[in-house]
């Protein structure tokens, strides 16, 4: 693409958290390739609650799925930029991810960016107890703490004991080991750390001897694994073994301690129980449980509520907005239950065919919606004091294998001019904050080329 | 269940031997694992005591003692009490021995396969692609071939015994493990908790083997389990053409071998030597019957969808 003389897409700015960048994803199937995203760019910031809007198949999932690299087989992301701004420190340093390594997303899943799923029920494994599956993610990510307050709490236990105490050696002993495996995870840590402050420096160079250098950091960062030091042995002697008896309960603490925090009843009874065994708002909460635990700064929520009954919905609803006052920085909300979207969102962008359609605050959407399948959707939302008939949009999804030339709503857009069959209208800032991409609108069609 | 939603139950009870607790107790419910259990059990009492129950009197205690060459059966005596075979072998003293031969076979068979299945359905079905094709090709190659002219091609080429048996079946048994195993894993894999547990980190391997794996492993443990018996019932069919232990060795195929001549009994009685063919049929078909049994248990305790029912 070409420099344009005015920006085709809201840009990263000092409070963005997340960037996509011309996202285009395509699923390779036997009848053809279905180009699911068509040049997708979206920004989120810190802080916010950002909505994405569209009917089913318009491709929200695809979007987030694309977000944390996990686009299932056959699809890919052909091109474009995803770029996460999560270094504490420096926060307009952002990092480019579709160019990273899968480990390195491994690191980044469920610490950083954390998802909740659409079917609470299917996204569990029913074979694992809500307290395995909830404590994998301390034991993805915060290994290093857990075994810290071990060791502390082993310390405690044996100076409260009588000098002759023989538990007083068996707890020395378990410290002793977990120290041996703390070690192995911080020299890991730093070893990490070094690499991706280098990787940000890199980043803001973008040559060709920089890509090099970035190539060999990733698979330095790949070979660079906790090995537990001395003790990589003794975990997996099935009798010594045992020293990290304590480590469990430490994690099954903090996974109690986390289902309280989450309103859920007699969390020591939960935590034992099999996913089977709980209703469908509670399994939700456990799945927000998991995305939770590491207190990660985005979450991604697929749906949250589209299979839960209404009482429930509302439950879960206050809940992530609690957390997001409380516990995590911002929120992307896919839902196509456009009063949810003015109930949490902040800002939204609606979505149509793989395109944006236009992103605007939920104020400036609701009350003008610039793009007409926006205006299409919004009257077609059935309103407390209606005496006609819903109106609606006529047509269907198309089919993505072969979408329509030009731009991908014309077919079923009531104000339809020449140009929108040829042309793909470009994203213009129409209003301060509202984008749209629309050839009705001043702009579009000069950028479009 | 008033026990156990009772907190303080909850508190004096590790978690984990209530688990084991509710397993037992799951499993005796059923009368029929209990039967298969009971079976396997006995058979496995009897091939451990072997030495007690029959001493052996030869340095190769797997060697059936036979006292002369006359051709016919004789009826079971108070020396022989299950009789004796072709030959003077003792029925019994077989029996007891092959008892152990039958678990070397079947167990080390199945585990093997077992093994060897779980790995490469793992791989095929987990990454899919071009390993897939290639494991999934190596399987179809097996499977154009007829078991038990491969089988009988294989333990000619490596030489006869009980070893070449085992060899030649775990060779060609892994092929049906890896396919149930990859078509169950092929469903697992797009199921959305996996998708979930890659959101929140997880490797690879940690997702293959503890997300996976566990959710598509039943088919392949009851195919494993009734396996067992029917492994028994090819390594039989070997001996019984004479390709697999050597003529005497305490093998239940081979009991049955010895006894095949004798089966329609003689021109004016043709129940004549009723015990060559029913003693080590009846056996046999007890041994895979307990296996069987014991296959259709291990599902419905192991998989907790089941288990809770």
């Amino acid at each position: 693409m070409e420099p344009h003389a005015e920006p085709t897409a809201p840009a990263a700015g000092a409070g963005t958290l997340a960037q996509t960048r011309d996202l285009f994803t395509n699923f390779y199937t036997f009848e053809g390739v279905v180009r699911a995203l068509n040049g997708v760019s979206i920004v989120v910031n810190r802080g916010e609650t950002y909505g994405l809007v569209g009917e089913s198949g318009c491709g929200k999932s695809v979007t987030v799925r694309s977000l944390m690299r996990l686009v299932q087989q056959p699809g890919r992301i052909d091109s474009g930029k995803i770029v996460l701004f999560l270094n504490a420190a420096n926060r307009s340093r952002g990092i480019e991810i579709v160019e990273r390594t899968e480990t390195y997303m491994q690191s980044i899943r469920g610490s950083d960016i954390s998802m909740i799923f659409q079917e609470p029920g299917a996204a569990l494994n029913p074979v694992m107890s809500v307290r395995e599956q909830v404590g994998e993610s301390y034991r993805f990510h915060r290994m290093e703490q857990m075994i810290g307050e071990t060791i502390e709490r082993l310390e405690k236990d044996r100076q409260g004991m009588a000098g002759a105490d023989p538990r007083r050696a068996l707890r020395r002993m378990q410290a002793a080991f977990l120290r041996a495996e703390r070690e192995g995870y911080r020299r890991c840590a730093a070893r990490i750390t070094a690499i991706d402050d280098e990787l940000y420096g890199l980043e803001e160079r973008g040559d060709a001897e920089a890509r090099d250098r970035t190539h060999a950091l990733d698979r330095a960062r790949d070979r660079t694994h906790p090995r537990g030091g001395s003790s990589a042995v003794a975990r997996r002697v099935p009798v010594l073994r045992r020293y990290r008896r304590p480590l469990d309960a430490t994690i099954h603490g903090h996974v109690v301690e986390l289902l309280r925090s989450l309103g859920i009843p007699n969390p020591e009874n939960v935590a034992q129980r099999y996913p089977h065994e709980l209703s469908g708002g509670m399994q939700q909460r456990i799945v927000i449980a998991m995305a939770l635990a590491c207190h990660p700064t985005l979450l991604v929520a697929d749906e949250p509520t589209s299979n839960l009954d209404v009482t429930i919905q509302a439950q879960i609803v206050e809940l992530i907005k609690d957390l997001k006052r409380t516990a995590i920085s911002s929120v992307l909300f896919i839902t196509h239950d456009l009063g949810l979207v003015a109930e949490v969102c902040d800002r939204v962008t609606v979505m149509y065919a793989g395109d944006v359609s236009e992103t605007a605050t939920v104020k400036d959407l609701f009350r003008k919606p610039l793009h007409p399948y926006t205006q299409g959707l919004l009257a077609s939302v059935p309103k407390v004091q209606q005496v006609e008939e819903l109106s609606m949009i006529p047509g269907a999804v198309p089919n993505l294998i072969r979408p329509p030339q030009g731009c991908r709503f014309h077919p079923r857009c009531p104000m339809r001019m020449d140009i929108c069959e040829r042309e793909k209208p470009a994203t213009v800032e129409h209003e301060a904050g509202h984008w749209v991409a629309c050839h009705r609108y001043p702009g579009s069609a000069r950028s479009a080329s | 269940m008033v026990t156990k939603t009772d907190p303080r139950h909850v508190r004096t009870v590790h978690p984990r031997l209530r688990e084991l607790l509710f397993t037992v107790r799951r499993f005796l419910k059923n009368p029929l694992s209990v039967i298969g259990l009971a079976l396997v059990v006995i058979f496995g009492v009897i091939a451990l005591i072997a030495p007690v129950l029959e001493p052996p009197r030869y340095p190769d205690p797997y060697r059936i003692p036979h006292t002369g060459f006359r051709i016919q059966p004789s009826p079971p005596s108070p020396e022989h009490p299950l009789g004796t075979m072709q030959q003077q072998y003792d029925m019994l003293y077989g029996l007891v021995w092959g008892a152990r031969s039958a678990f070397r076979i079947g167990v080390v068979v199945v585990a093997a396969n077992l093994l060897i299945g779980i790995l490469l359905g793992l791989l095929a079905g987990y990454f899919g692609g071009a390993l897939d094709e290639v494991i999934m090709r190596v399987t179809d190659i097996f499977f154009a071939i007829p078991f038990l002219v491969m089988a009988m091609a294989l333990v000619v080429a490596i030489g006869r015994g009980l070893k070449a048996v085992i060899a030649v079946l775990i060779i060609l048994g892994w092929p049906s493990y890896t396919r149930v195993l990859r078509s169950d894993i092929l469903v697992t894999r797009s199921r959305d908790f996996i998708m979930a547990a890659r959101a929140s980190g997880a490797s690879h391997l940690r997702i293959m083997f503890t997300h996976v794996l566990p959710n598509a492993m039943y088919s392949v443990l009851i195919l494993a389990s009734l396996n067992i018996g029917s492994t028994i019932l090819t390594a039989a069919a070997l001996s019984f053409l004479g390709l697999g232990s050597e003529t005497g060795t305490a093998d239940w195929g081979q009991i049955v071998s010895l006894c095949r001549n004798w089966i329609v009994g003689t021109p004016t009685d043709r129940f004549a030597y009723w015990y060559v063919v029913f003693i080590p049929g009846f056996v046999i078909a007890l041994f895979v019957l307990g296996w069987n049994l014991m296959g259709d248990a291990v599902r419905d305790v192991f998989d907790p969808r089941m288990r809770r029912r």
